[in-house]
């Protein structure tokens, strides 16, 4: 294995930990290249389909490299109520990008998620965890 | 002023940060005037950010919807009347705090503070009792899970208690909070982390479970570091030790997949495997974590249990219905002028918790949304329904684990019901045909009625279809998917029906059944119509050109003059 995934070795080597481990690829290359499968197959010793099955199966795991300034448009109930999808398409505007992509130049990418846990606040987006509420058509260009 | 500010604290949960209140935590540092305490939350999202000024003389004055100026800091400072904040009475008469008691009132990272307000009495209180006699406490309190399913929690640590001789027991606390527009268990497990541990570890030595995990949804980076700054002061002072047995307390984070809130499905992802539910029996309790004896419970319900233990079963059960006892915590969100966190006895009526506490409109709420994707909506005539299990259920609606989303008139409820499905149908696992394939059928017709495309004959199939998802899923994801179009189609007929028959949305809100108009007579040929159109749709003598408008609305936010509208598109 090589040295870009040493963050395996700091996890215990089991099964169960399957997960955990693909969590800190994320972690630190942002996403879980096809490398970073094999990697993860071999440390665990499961087959890299099995690992991509795993993989695929949980929203959290992005098999593209992300922009620099992840944008992730809550589209929660409370958030799709107060006009979350507008909201979505009001960035895809502005940045020529669709949900699940990345601008060309690496800066943006966007995503969707399903409720940030800030209903009271909806409709609420965050660019790289860091949550902002309350959105109005001007908000996001703001930022 | 004759009395001294003691200390302020500063609510720094996700909400408050959210919010601003980093900038006015920091602000109010800088002065180095008096103590500053981050605090949790206290339910009042809408008012955040938000500090609370306790005085030497015991009393305390909350400062609300602050903002990062010095006039709001010299305002809080020296008792100004600039933003300052009364809980309304509406709330203040009909909230019960119990299980929130100190959320908002001390800092979640102090181990000191929660035992300084009563905390670890409980488990004290139960390793001086003999096991069997814990479960059979909280079996007399009539506490429920409060997940969702409403399970007799007592019940359940009594099968785990039952497996005398099991190698290991594994304890398992459900943090997926996988509602999407719920936040009870997140404002919890920042708030106040120790008083859900403290109930896990009473379940452990209850029912002689080892292994405690924390399965932890990953969008929520505040709870887990807090639970685990709590777990690690637990190990410091030994609380882990129950009467001479170790436990050890994991968090595992999730990784984003509602299913895994059902709780095979959650042992599976413990496991590191996809997380697809498998057919009960066998229960957990018999057969869970790599084959061992399993129980699990909802942060609420562990939540809850330090109260039994401290004031006794009868104490507890002094609130609430006949088959429904103790407080429930509700996230209030959608169309209301007070979203937040609040907690009220069951029994409280949907009106008092809509109109009294969330202060909506009594003349603009169409509807309440209860148990999220799984869940129902209950139509404003049913408002004088008692919040518990079983009132919920008759209504075709649920507790569900607490998210509570009230609806405007001005929202279409198919859209809502579409946009319900379309969550389930995204987020079924795929193991069983009948929710793989049905929701997605479902969501299909619903998109085709909201486009104006269906048909009268699409009513009677889509709910012959929802009800058949019903019977032949597995899970509880499945059987409660088609929940909201049942509940729709039960209240709301008439707006499938102006769907499908008169072709259009009343509530002007599904894109294809709408166009946008620009009144001339209103415009002042500003032009910012024109320049922000992303589509180019707006010609330069101010005519919007329907097949290229996106409706995005864009246009009309920006006019000064309120000269464009949004209007039904078979209207001339
Ligand atoms: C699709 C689905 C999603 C669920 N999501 C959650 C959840 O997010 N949180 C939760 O506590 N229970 C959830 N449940 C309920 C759990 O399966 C389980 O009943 C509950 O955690 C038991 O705890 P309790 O008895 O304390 O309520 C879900 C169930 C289903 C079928
Ligand atoms: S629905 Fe958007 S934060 Fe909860």
């Amino acid at each position: 294995m090589g040295k870009k995934f040493d963050v395996l070795t700091k996890i215990e080597n089991s099964p169960n930990n399957l997960i955990k481990g693909l969590q800190a690829i994320q972690a630190s290359e942002g996403y879980v290249s096809d490398e970073a499968i094999e990697a993860v197959g071999e440390y665990f010793n499961i087959s890299p389909v099995e690992v991509e099955g795993v993989l695929t199966f949980y929203s959290q795991f992005k098999r593209v490299k992300p922009g620099k300034y992840k944008i992730a448009v809550c589209d929660g109930t409370a958030c799709h109520i107060k006009g979350s999808p507008l909201i979505q398409e009001w960035v895809k505007n502005e940045l020529k990008v669709n949900v699940g992509e990345t601008t060309a130049d690496g800066l943006f990418s966007l995503e969707s998620v399903a409720c940030l846990g800030c209903c009271s606040l909806a409709p609420v987006m965050s660019i790289n965890g860091r949550v902002y509420g309350k959105l109005d058509r001007k908000a996001p260009q703001k930022s | 002023m004759s009395k001294n500010i003691l200390k302020i604290r500063v609510g720094m949960a996700s909400c408050g940060i959210a919010a601003g209140a980093t900038k006015i935590l920091e602000m109010l540092q800088a002065k180095n005037a008096c103590v500053i305490e981050e605090t949790g939350c206290i339910g009042h999202c809408y008012a955040e950010p938000m500090v609370e000024v306790v005085y030497d003389d015991n009393s305390s004055q909350y400062y609300a919807n602050l903002k990062a100026e010095d006039k709001y800091i010299d305002s809080i400072l020296s008792g100004g009347d600039l933003g300052k904040f009364d809980i309304h009475e509406g709330r203040k008469s009909k909230e019960l705090l119990r299980v929130l008691r100190l959320a908002g009132k001390i800092d979640p990272k102090s181990f000191e503070d929660y035992c300084a307000n009563g905390g670890y009495v409980a488990l004290k209180n139960a390793l001086a009792m003999e096991p069997d006699a814990v479960v059979n406490e909280v079996k007399l309190s009539g506490l429920r899970g409060r997940g969702g399913g409403g399970f007799s929690t007592g019940m359940k640590w009594s099968f785990l208690a039952a497996k005398k001789n099991a190698e290991q027991k594994i304890l398992i606390c459900n943090a997926d909070e996988g509602d999407p527009g719920a936040f009870m268990d997140r404002s919890l497990m920042e708030s106040v982390p120790h008083q859900m541990l403290e109930g896990m570890l009473i379940a452990a030595y209850a029912t002689g479970a080892t292994k405690l995990f924390i399965y932890c949804r990953a969008e929520y980076p505040l709870a887990i570091k807090h639970l685990k700054i709590a777990i690690d002061q637990i190990y410091e002072h030994n609380l882990n030790n129950l009467n001479g047995r170790n436990v050890e307390i994991i968090i595992k984070e999730g990784a984003g997949a509602f299913v895994c809130g059902e709780e095979t499905a959650l042992i599976h992802s413990l496991e590191g495997k996809r997380g697809t539910p498998r057919f009960r029996p066998p229960f957990p309790t018999d057969s869970g974590y790599f084959g061992y004896p399993t129980m699990i419970n909802n942060v609420e319900t562990f939540g809850n249990v330090p109260i039994i233990l401290k004031d006794g079963a009868a104490a507890f059960a002094s609130v609430g219905t006949e088959n429904s006892k103790g407080t429930k915590l509700f996230a209030l969100a959608g169309d209301l002028k007070y979203p937040g966190l609040v907690e009220i006895p069951m029994g409280t009526t949907l009106a008092e918790i809509v109109f009294d506490i969330g202060g909506a409109d009594r003349n603009e709420v169409k509807a309440v949304q209860t148990g999220g994707p799984s869940g129902g909506c209950i139509p404003v005539e049913l408002f004088d329904t008692p919040v518990d299990y079983d009132s919920l259920k008759t209504l075709g609606a649920i507790m569900g684990s607490g998210g509570m989303i009230v609806i405007g008139k001005d929202r279409c409820m198919v859209e809502t019901a579409r946009y319900f499905l379309d969550f389930t149908h995204r987020e079924s696992c795929g193991k069983c045909t009948f929710c793989r394939v049905g929701t997605k059928r479902m969501f299909e017709i619903l998109t085709r009625i909201t486009e104006g495309k269906g048909t009268p004959e699409d009513l009677p199939f889509l709910k012959d279809l929802a009800l058949k998802i019903k019977k032949g899923s597995l899970c509880g994801l499945g059987q409660t998917a088609p929940n909201p179009v049942l509940a729709t189609m039960q209240y709301f007929m008439n707006e499938y029906e102006d769907h499908v028959i008169r072709k259009t949305c009343t509530a002007l809100k599904c894109k294809d059944l709408v166009k946008l108009q620009l009144d001339q007579s209103k415009c002042v040929k500003c032009r910012l119509c024109i320049k922000n159109c992303p589509v180019g749709a707006i010609s330069d003598d101010f005519v919007i050109d329907p097949e290229k408008c996106t409706k995005c609305n864009s246009c009309m936010d920006m006019c000064p003059k309120k000269a464009i509208s949004c209007v039904a598109k078979n209207e001339n």
